[in-house]
């Protein structure tokens, strides 16, 4: 399952942006060390942030950035689909809606009227969707910011044929191995590393700080017991709801553990 | 085939049409109508989706700010954490010791190392040398190529052992940072920085070499002032037309407004709504006396004369700022002690605090409310290139009409360069606007 097509012409990698910072394409120009080797290995037909030319599609690789927001966006989604041989989401925004997607649980109006002074000229949707829920993502990659390392993976994995190998276990694995201590344990921190999602080194604890799950929920992620001891150790209601409600807040995981707990808060 | 292309496209005999500026940060496009050989028009047209930061932070946790603030922009998200823990910190009435303080200068350093890198050698360097990107650039001027990258990647080898990661970095906090570095694993850079103050050197003195358009403007230069330092993370706001006032007259001084069939809101001088030029350039323009010496030296040996109202010659300041952030960044290492306590404590109280400070393409504003609970209640965020906006614009106005004899493709590269000068940051998007076009 190459991605390149078959004969002499190499790779076509394309890089689209919808509502995010650019810190996640940023990734692929912070290659430093192998930035060159990589435009020498793929042809880059479509990086706006990085380039002037562009050529059409179809792509083999389509990297997408950013979550849905906005009617035209929603429809130029679609387009990006049918022009992408392998369609693979990098970072928070475009798996899981990310930050943007606090607004998810309010009204989209109020907050149009809060910061715009004339909120007629914005259009945007009542919600911020993760990619996948317009269109079919070949391969996720998890982060807020992704890990350059990770995506590097992915593009080498994608352009030889063979299945990316990516850690699935949690960041508490990542954090035991880094040899940081326990910030639940030692210091009594809330810390979401029990549930999260391993990619970013166990960065947090590694500061004496509770992972604030950047990374998105890690497959069968028991979100109960942790929140329950959680609040066992002290944090209120509506400190678990705004922990779980971060950057990947609307992930499925944390997104049914925040609304059961949000029930719960006076 | 509605995925768009960055292509130039002739709408009416004098219109010119960008859809997508290309090597920017961020998406958005150019317009300009021309009639009877006069420029009528100019739009940038911004469609960056708004993701509403302003209205989300309430109710969040004045700690969990500056993680969240930073989402704003990838490119320079030390510039958000930098401004938020200062605008939250004045609002609680803390102030974090010096070594808490000269920390933050050296992560601040590191941001400005590795955007300004970015910048120069990636997005606009090619313009100057006739290359449609960095990469192609690289193709035919390795060796430089090779040199910026490893300069950015300097920067954010700092940036990762003062925060964890370059981009969104993990360790500050509000009243200083989760944990400080020792100073063996600062001193185990020293040598990386040591090769990148020359390499910064060597890229002023190739920047200087490049020809500059013929083009001059009459700016009001704003930028933060501190009388002991080159600004970045505290000072008056001063401008090249004499204000001089603390940092929470910004909003009586400059004033949000929304025009009409505009793209975004755009900042402007509040009693006499004119434009005005923040950045590198105003940066070097006000502080030339505090550059350290070495970037001293290397404006002076541009041959370019300070003060510059040339906009091309930004990437100019922007490699003597690189020179200066290399410099401050070894003697800041080697001055650093080890604090015994990483932050001050922060007792909650309810009160309002505004800070400003130096974003590698200029000054950023923030304030906040918060109530007894540590929660945000208002949040106002004044990015910088809101702030160049409607500049872009008016530089634009002045720039055309002595070009436009020239092809359109030319013309256009042209306007895109002249854009790039600013080095926008569009996804800064807390006040963007999608453009509607008004047929009526």
């Amino acid at each position: 399952m190459a991605a390149g097509n078959n004969g002499s012409e190499k790779p076509r990698l394309a890089v689209f942006k919808f509502a995010s910072c650019d810190g996640c394409q940023l990734a692929l120009l912070s290659l430093e060390d192998e930035l060159v080797a990589l435009a020498g290995a793929v042809e880059i037909a479509y990086f706006l942030e990085a380039r002037t030319q562009t050529s059409e599609g179809p792509y083999d690789v389509a990297l997408v950035e950013g979550s849905i927001t906005t009617p035209e966006d929603r429809q130029r989604i679609q387009e990006v689909r049918r022009q992408a041989k392998y369609l693979v989401t990098i970072g928070a925004c475009a798996t899981a809606g990310g930050i943007q997607a606090l607004r998810n649980w309010k009204d989209v109006e109020e907050f149009t009227r809060t910061v715009y002074a004339t909120p007629r000229y914005i259009e945007t949707l009542a919600e911020s969707l993760p990619v996948s829920a317009h269109v079919k993502v070949d391969f996720q990659l998890n982060g807020c910011p992704i890990n350059k390392y990770q995506l590097l993976e992915v593009l080498t994995a994608l352009l030889i044929g063979r299945t990316p190998h990516l850690p699935a276990h949690s960041v508490c694995v990542e954090c035991k191995r880094r040899g940081a201590v326990c910030v639940m344990v030692a210091q009594g921190t809330p810390c979401l590393g029990p549930l999260t999602h391993a990619g970013c080194g166990a960065i947090c604890p590694a500061f004496r700080r509770g992972c604030y799950g950047c990374f998105g929920p890690m497959e069968a992620p028991n979100a109960d017991a942790l929140t329950t001891q959680l609040q066992a150790a002290g944090a209120t209601p509506e400190q678990i709801v705004r922990m779980l409600r971060g950057f990947t807040g609307f992930a499925e995981a944390f997104r049914k553990a925040s609304e059961r707990w949000e029930k719960t808060s006076p | 085939m509605t995925v768009k292309k960055a292509s130039v496209k002739t709408v009416a005999p004098r219109t010119l049409k960008v859809d997508y500026l290309t090597r920017v940060e961020g998406e958005g496009g150019l317009y300009v109508r021309v009639e009877d050989g006069a420029v009528r028009d100019v739009k940038l047209n911004i469609f960056e989706p708004p993701r509403f930061f302003e209205a989300f932070l309430r109710g969040r946790h004045l700690q969990e700010v500056p993680d969240i603030a930073a989402r704003i922009c990838g490119i320079c998200p030390v510039a958000y954490q930098m401004s938020a823990v200062h605008a939250l910190e004045a609002a609680l009435g803390v102030k974090p010791g010096p070594e808490i303080r000269a920390l933050r200068r050296l992560l601040y350093c590191a941001e400005w190392m590795e955007s300004h890198a970015l910048h120069i050698y990636l997005l606009h360097a090619p313009d100057f040398l006739g290359y449609e990107s960095g990469v192609a650039l690289a193709a035919e001027h390795p060796k430089e190529v090779e040199r910026g990258l490893r300069l950015k990647k300097a920067g954010n080898r700092l940036l990762e052992l003062l925060g964890g990661r370059a981009t969104h970095p993990v360790s500050v906090c509000v009243g200083g940072f989760y944990k400080t570095p020792r100073k063996r694993d600062l001193l185990a850079l020293r040598s990386e920085l040591e090769w990148a103050l020359g390499a910064a050197e060597e890229t002023a003195q190739w920047v200087a070499g490049f020809q500059f358009p013929k083009f001059e403007a009459e700016y009001e230069f704003v930028c933060l002032s501190h009388p002991d330092e080159y600004p970045m993370n505290e000072g008056r706001i001063v401008s090249s037309d004499g204000v001089d006032v603390a940092v929470t007259d910004f909003e009586k001084l400059f004033k949000e407004t929304q025009v009409k069939h505009s793209t975004a809101l755009h900042s402007v001088r509040a009693d006499r709504k004119t434009s005005y030029h923040v950045g590198p350039l105003a940066r070097i323009n006000l502080n030339f006396e505090k550059l350290t010496p070495r970037a001293k030296a290397a404006a002076k040996a541009s041959g370019i004369g300070w003060p510059s109202r040339n906009p091309f010659t930004s990437i100019v300041a922007r490699a003597v700022e690189l020179v200066h952030a290399c410099e401050e960044a070894l003697a800041l290492m080697d001055a650093y002690q080890e604090p015994e306590r990483s932050r001050v404590e922060c007792s909650l109280r309810a009160g309002e605090g505004a800070a400003a400070t130096e974003a590698p393409r200029g000054t950023l504003y923030h304030r906040y409310r918060i109530n007894d609970q540590g929660l945000v209640e208002y949040a106002k965020i004044v990015p910088p290139t809101s702030q160049n906006l409607h500049r872009m614009e008016d530089d634009l106005r002045l720039f055309l009409p002595g070009v436009l004899e020239r092809p359109e493709a030319e013309i256009t590269a042209m306007c895109e360069q002249l854009i790039r000068n600013y080095d926008p940051c569009i996804s800064c998007s807390t006040h963007f606007l999608k453009l509607k076009v008004d047929r009526g």
